[in-house]
């Protein structure tokens, strides 16, 4: 089921699937935001919606999350209807949005002790509580600073912890890294993982990065227009692209290298320019030091030798025909910026 | 339900810690009443009584409630559309994605803005009184207190029904400069109606706040133009309808 265009559709949504979707649209006006999405994340899962700007993402998240209805289709979350039961979905969810969503004049302990009251837990265990979620997220000293005083990261990681804080079976983030350093990044992703693996909570995150959603992910849809257009393992849409590319600089014996590589039955293709040869292969890097090898016996010079793998770019670029880097809005955006600044 | 009135309770709280931390706005939102009251006050005298305020009546005494009147309909007005702030923030959105009832989420900031407001009416309440209106009895300041909970529950009303149709800040001087101050000044809260064309008195009477300042007249000062059944019967029409059309305004706003 590489490609969901060739798979038979389900018909009805699945009550035990953690989000089970059927023909999920959105319009604004004329603009079809989110086209007839079938969709279904399995409990336990950590799925990835991965797109650019505008693909529809975050319209999906806000459809699921109960802040905007849906123009048709159905969508339910842990078995409750998005619309119908919207109570129940919001006691079952956590949301951490893609801008911040704190007040900023209480501090990291007041606002998750305000959440905490907002779905209905008792003192005491509002105050265990927030000593986990704080704990988890490395917070617990900053916790009674306010908010307005936290950097970036460590505000999107209290929403984070404030986003398990009532124990939600699942858990959304939108864009839960956009506009942050390499290293807290990374610290992110890891805080995302042990979520998932450890509690055992479904997150559905929303990502513009190649490698956020290559990184986490067990599953990834891959959107563009509303639609989506790829859905599988990233292990398995990267095999769809090929096998690995290397890429040989050479100064002489190009050609007598030429007449020798055909012979290597592993070599999938050949691609020579100028100086420089592409080869197509599998398990590219145990190949390198034969090729290194026959090159040294027909006395080829090679200056460099380069290896591509497959990344989730290339799948992209190949269902969408485009690079996500390419498309405008994309990335942080200057207004995205500006509206970071403040709260 | 138990849960709804622990939601209403949660919300009230936050709005108290924000309050109170917000030391910039607890004193600039107190400081134009009270400039208004000091100066004006002290401008005409106690004293001097303006021709249509019933004789034996100083104008600080006359004023007072009226400035009462202004200050509970600036806060409850703000308070009602701090919504904006919050949806700015993005604070909203945590809120509209929790489980708690939109009706519950609207009754606990009104019960914030209520307390907020009714805490710097009282504050123009006791300068006013330092500035020469007379001690009001205890009937006298329970009945307004009446009087400044419809006020303030009207404002936050009004204020919540802009807020849930506005994107964002760029109509708030919009609606300070063509709502809050015309409600002000046609309100009878700084001179008696029977000074304005009669055009312009059309409008005064179809003004909640002219009967909530007739009304806290009535109670701290014992003058008033209407009767105080009136004044009560037509402020509680009105702060139902327009705290009603809040919450329903309130409860099909989408968050963006």
């Amino acid at each position: 089921m590489n490609d969901i265009t060739d798979e038979v559709k389900p018909t009805e949504v699945i009550k035990d699937a953690a989000i089970s979707m059927r023909g999920l649209t959105k319009k604004f006006g004329e603009m079809i935001a989110v086209n007839q999405i079938d969709l279904d994340i399995k409990k336990g899962e950590l799925f990835g919606l991965l797109g650019a700007n505008g693909a529809g993402k975050s319209t999906i998240i806000k459809m699921l999350t109960t802040m905007i209805t849906p123009t048709s289709g159905e969508a339910r979350v842990w078995g409750y209807n998005v619309e119908k039961e919207r109570k129940e979905v919001r006691s079952s969810i956590g949301v951490v949005f893609q801008d911040p969503a704190v007040d900023g004049m209480l501090t990291g302990r007041e606002n998750l002790d305000f959440h905490g009251r907002m779905y209905g837990m008792d003192a005491s265990s509002r105050k265990a509580r927030i000593a986990e979620v704080l704990d988890l997220v490395d917070l617990t000293e900053k916790a009674d600073v306010r908010m307005q005083d936290y950097s970036g990261g460590m505000k999107r990681r209290l929403e984070i912890a404030r986003g398990l804080m009532h124990y939600p079976h699942v858990l959304f983030l939108d864009e839960p890294t956009i506009g942050l350093d390499a290293q807290t990044r990374r610290y992110i992703w890891q805080y995302i993982r042990n979520m998932n693996k450890d509690l055992g909570i479904t997150i559905i995150l929303t990502t513009h990065y190649m490698e956020e959603a290559d990184f986490l992910c067990d599953r990834v849809a891959i959107m563009d227009n509303g639609k989506i257009v790829a859905l599988d393992t990233p292990e398995n849409l990267k095999d769809l692209i090929g096998s690995e590319t290397i890429t040989l600089e050479t100064v002489e014996g190009k050609d007598a290298l030429m007449q020798i590589l055909p012979s290597f039955p592993w070599i999938k293709s050949i691609n020579a320019s100028n100086g420089t040869i592409e080869l197509q292969v599998d398990h590219a890097q145990s190949r390198i030091p034969e090729i290194m090898l026959e090159a040294n016996r027909n006395s080829a010079v090679i200056t460099s030798v380069s290896l591509h793998k497959p990344t989730l770019e290339d799948v992209f670029l190949k269902y969408t025909g485009r690079k996500i880097r390419d498309l405008p809005g994309s990335g942080s955006s200057m207004a995205n910026m500006m509206f970071r600044r403040r709260g | 339900m138990i849960k709804d009135l622990y939601a209403i309770y949660s919300i009230w709280l936050r709005e108290m810690l924000r309050f109170f931390r917000l030391k910039s706005r607890l004193f600039g939102s107190i400081a134009s009443p009270f400039f208004f009251l000091a100066f004006l006050g002290m401008g005409f005298g106690n004293g001097a009584s303006l021709p249509g305020i019933p004789p034996g009546i100083g104008y600080v005494s006359f004023l007072t409630p009226g400035i009462i009147g202004m200050t509970l309909l600036f806060s409850a007005t703000f308070a009602g559309l701090s919504v904006l702030w919050d949806r700015e923030f993005g604070f909203l959105k945590e809120i509209m994605v929790s489980p708690v009832s939109r009706i519950a989420i609207v009754l606990g900031r009104t019960a914030g803005g209520l307390t907020t407001g009714i805490l710097q009416a009282i504050i123009i309440m006791l300068s006013g009184i330092l500035l020469g209106m007379k001690v009001p009895s205890l009937q006298g300041f329970l009945l307004s207190l009446v009087f400044m909970v419809l006020i303030a529950t009207t404002f936050i009303g009004l204020g919540l029904a802009f807020a849930s149709k506005m994107e964002d800040m760029s109509g708030f001087s919009l609606i300070m400069n063509f709502l809050i101050f015309p409600l002000f000044f046609l309100s009878g809260a700084l001179f008696p109606l029977d000074r304005f064309p009669s055009v312009v008195k059309v409008l005064a009477y179809l003004n909640p706040l002219t009967y909530g300042v007739d009304g806290l007249r009535y109670s701290l000062i014992g003058a008033s133009a209407f009767s105080p059944a009136v004044d009560f019967v037509i402020l509680g029409a009105s702060c139902i309808a327009l705290l009603s059309l809040g919450a329903y305004l309130f409860d099909t706003t989408e968050v963006n």
